[in-house]
């Protein structure tokens, strides 16, 4: 069963404050979220990640196309019985405690109240809040408020994870229990879903990933595939290596960096490598490393969206307030 | 996983449902409204305005607004006025000289307000509240707060000259008023008249057509005019009836109609009301106004 | 019925977020110090004792009554929009009729509350100078019903400007139609007099549009020791009733279409 499928869905803005004009946030985004994985979707900064999500919980409404949810049409609210949804920077009501921002959310669920009760106890544990679960939510930092935030998205144990931007506003710690309940509430079959701008929690989490930029989808599939399978390259750190070793080592299509005594030689093709130390180990000269390279979801991302994509967003943004003027 | 009970947006239907509501509403809004227009009568609806009996505590709490507040209540006043003239009959304008206060308690500068109560307070039922002593407390304020103001006195000295009939007084505010400065010469003069003759017509006439001249207000201006007309009419009347006297003695006999005069050489014709209407002879042998005259001669009281 | 239920759990914790608001507090305590205050300058003035208190009693409740009004009814939905926490309830299984009703009807909710906390402090003004309460002084009791139906109109307005405007220009519009809704008779009486077809059809128009707030205003009649009509009691009942359908109906419309960038 797929949990999320959408055809070629699109959303314009207008903007502009006198002469309205649409702009483009999200082109044609056409996705499928299998049940129980975790896709991660990924962009700059106004790529269209949260134009997307909103969509998905039928906080905007798409300009063109569709979109089902738990097979599912918008429309059909029913569908948010399964999910949860955790927004980009939450916000709560500032005189209500933790505990009663969850009972309140797990009555808007129809939960009777001993179930709501158990729940909120749980999930305040499990977000590390039971210690503030009296105090009004004015008074938590932002660590905290982001805490209750992913708890209010559990209250209903949905089946499908909405999170946009989970990891903003986190402590390293916080990141990393962020990262084990992704992975736990995987190991319960849920589907997650989230946003990030930040590849390294991508790349640890994610089974598939879709990169969005400027609205547009520029790849999507699984980690591994995008990542060209493997290994990119071997480094090898060896210490105080002849000239002519050097030479050889080159000949092998190795690339050499010397750093102080250490020289790093990189060798593209696995077949050379073996052939590449035995060099070294007969020369006798010490091996500090021998390292297999991935292609990270960086060079990936690079690769896809471009160096300059960035500053041609603001390039636009620019040229925009100009023209609006 | 519960079972989940089909539960659509319903943003169509809603829609409808709420269009619907909306139109069904202010269809039955429009009904109740008028309903609600026939229980509270316009008369209370002002009524409503005076919360505040005096302007001095609106005033603290127009938080520095008052003028625009003084702006207001001046309108209300007209509208209150203005009210029962259409309704006319029995019109009590007992909330006139409260609203007035109010109204010049917020803004003391306003002296087109003084000077319409002074008229309106003064003058009787049913032009006016027939208030004259309210009249002169709300133009003594005005005094009070313009003092270099000569027509204040002009409209005090005229409501104990036209009102009250008191001469002295009337004379010694003329008087005091030529004092101030920009005062015309007349109303030096005009002291001195009042004094020594009183109340006669032809004064009366000058104070009321001064005010005429001088009216902000279009209901000031009618209202001088109609007394003008009331004036006028009066001596005419007083002219005509010498002239069916002397009529009289030279002929030995009554004339039955003002063609006996004009006959006579006494008229060159049928003489008219200012409202355009000929004078008739009452049964009892002096001039009056004719059938379908406009001219009111209670205003003369 | 789960549609009822949570209307009822939104309305609810609407008012607990509005009650422990340390503004509504102030707001509160200063209605009741005015109250009280009340009896301190009836006993300076002569003759009209019981009229300041009841005067000036009714008015704290109406003009802090108005102030809390606009001030939750902005704050609650207008900065729910601004602050996104309307995230968290709409991607929850809730209608956005649902939403708005259950929104107002806790505003509504708060509001009573505060009404009758300032009515108590009103009551024990009046006993605390006339040391006994009788029928007859259950009066004023009507007229604080069409101050609560008033207030109930002022909260739709609230409403219904948070909908399409942002937190400041709704209580600015929400106050401006309050003030305009006091001037309407007056408004109507001046088209009257007008002599431009287009301007009567436009004052005549705006006098049916526009709630008619005065027709609610009954303090200085219950001064008086006036009694309100049993009959003129249902017609402004009905016509708040009416007037808030409309009001929540045309924040629905909007509200339905509306965007949550």
């Amino acid at each position: 069963m797929l949990a999320i499928e959408t055809i070629n869905l699109t959303k314009d803005y207008s903007v502009g404050f006198w002469r309205k004009r649409p702009k483009r946030v999200l082109d044609g985004l056409s996705i499928e979220v299998k049940a129980g994985e975790i896709f991660g979707l990924l962009g700059p900064n106004g790529a269209g990640k949260s134009t997307t999500l909103k969509i998905f919980l039928r906080l905007i409404f798409p300009t063109l196309g569709t979109a089902r949810i738990l097979g599912k049409e918008l429309d059909d609210i029913s569908a948010h019985e399964q999910i949860g949804f955790l927004p980009e920077n939450p916000y709560f009501y500032d005189n209500l405690t933790a505990e009663e921002f969850l009972n309140y959310a797990g009555e808007l669920f129809g939960l009777p109240v001993a179930e709501r009760q158990r729940r909120t106890a749980r999930l305040l544990q499990q977000v590390g809040l039971e210690g503030a679960r009296n105090v009004q939510v004015r008074k938590f930092s932002k660590g905290m408020v982001q805490r209750l935030g992913i708890g209010q998205a559990l209250i209903n144990d949905p089946e499908l994870v909405f999170l946009d931007e989970p990891m903003s506003g986190l402590d390293p710690l916080g990141r990393r229990e962020v990262r084990d309940l992704i992975l736990s509430l995987k190991e319960k079959g849920k589907t997650v879903f989230f946003s990030t701008h930040i590849l390294s929690d991508a790349e640890m989490l994610c089974d598939r990933v879709a990169i969005l930029n400027r609205g547009r989808m520029q790849g999507c599939g699984e980690l591994k595939e995008m990542l060209a399978l493997g290994i990119a390259s071997t480094e090898i750190v060896v210490v105080s290596p002849q000239q002519n070793l050097l030479d050889e080592l080159k000949a092998c299509g190795g690339a050499c960096v010397r750093t102080g005594e250490r020289v790093r030689v990189a060798i593209p093709k696995e077949s050379e490598v073996s052939t590449a130390l035995n060099k070294i180990l007969q020369a006798g000269v010490e091996v500090v490393s021998v390292n297999p390279v991935k292609m990270s979801l960086e060079d990936y991302f690079m690769e896809q969206v471009g160096k300059d994509s960035v500053k041609r967003h603001e390039e636009e943004l620019i040229a925009q307030t100009k023209g609006g003027r | 996983m519960t079972a989940a009970a089909p539960l659509k947006s319903g943003r169509y239907a809603t829609r409808g449902a709420s269009w619907a509501l909306l139109v069904l509403c202010f269809v039955a809004l429009f009904g109740v409204q008028r309903q609600i227009d026939r229980e509270t009568d316009m008369y209370s609806k002002i009524n409503e305005v005076l919360y505040v009996r005096t302007g001095t505590t609106l005033r603290a709490l127009c938080l520095g607004n008052e003028g625009l507040m003084a702006d207001i209540y001046w309108t209300r006043v007209v509208q209150y006025f203005g009210r029962g003239h259409l309704e006319g009959g029995d019109t009590k304008y007992q909330l006139l000289a409260p609203l007035l206060r109010i109204t010049t308690d917020l803004d003391p500068q306003l002296i087109i307000a003084y000077r319409f109560g002074a008229i309106f307070l003064m003058t009787n039922r049913p032009v006016g509240a027939g208030d004259p002593q309210s009249a002169l407390q709300l133009i003594r304020r005005g005094i009070v707060a313009n003092p270099d103001y000569w027509r204040f006195w002009q409209d005090i000295g005229f409501v104990y000259y036209w009102e009250l009939h008191d001469y002295k007084s009337a004379a010694r505010m003329f008087s005091i008023g030529s004092s101030r400065p920009g005062a015309p010469f007349w109303l030096k003069a005009l002291a001195g008249t009042v004094a020594a003759k009183g109340g006669d017509l032809q004064t009366s006439r000058f104070l009321w057509s001064e005010i005429y001249r001088h009216a902000d207000t279009d209901a000031v201006r009618s209202t001088a005019e109609a007394h003008l007309a009331t004036l006028k009419a009066r001596v005419d009347m007083d002219k005509l009836d010498d002239l069916l006297e002397s009529y009289r003695t030279k002929t030995g006999r009554a004339a039955q109609s003002f063609y006996d005069l004009h006959s006579s050489g006494l008229l060159s014709g049928v003489p008219k009301d200012p409202s355009g209407v000929p004078y008739v002879i009452n049964p009892d042998g002096h001039a009056a106004l004719g059938k379908g005259s406009k001219v009111d001669l209670r205003l003369l009281q | 019925m789960r549609a009822m239920n949570r209307v009822a759990a939104i309305a609810l914790h609407t008012f607990k977020e509005a009650v422990r608001d340390k503004v509504l507090y102030n707001l509160v305590v200063f209605a009741l110090l005015l109250i009280g205050a009340a009896i301190l300058f009836s006993s300076i003035s002569v003759g009209i004792q019981q009229i300041i208190v009841v005067d000036l009693g009714l008015s704290s409740i109406s003009v802090f009554g108005l102030i809390m009004a606009i001030f939750i009814g902005i704050g609650l939905v207008s900065k729910e929009i601004e602050r996104h926490t309307i995230y968290h309830i709409l991607s929850k299984p809730v209608r956005r009729v649902e939403f708005i009703v259950g929104k107002y009807l806790g505003l509504v909710l708060t509001l009573a509350i505060n009404t009758a906390i300032m009515t108590v402090g009103f009551y024990l003004a009046i006993y605390y100078q006339k040391r006994s309460l009788g029928a007859e002084d259950l009066a004023p009791l009507s007229a604080i019903y069409f101050i609560l139906l008033q207030l109930a109109i002022v909260v739709g307005l609230a409403i219904f400007f948070s909908c399409i405007s942002t937190p400041v220009l709704s209580a600015v519009f929400t106050f401006c139609v309050y003030i305009i809704g006091h001037f309407l008779s007056e408004m109507r009486w001046l088209g009257t007099t007008l002599h431009s077809r287009v301007a009567k059809g436009a004052t005549e128009v705006l006098y049916y549009l526009l709630p008619n707030l005065s027709d609610f205003d009954f303090i200085t009649r219950t001064a008086h020791g006036e009694k309100i009509s049993a009959s003129l009691m249902v017609s402004n009942s009905l016509y708040a009733l009416l007037y808030v359908t409309v009001l929540i109906s045309a924040s629905i419309l909007i509200f339905e279409e509306r965007e949550f960038k």
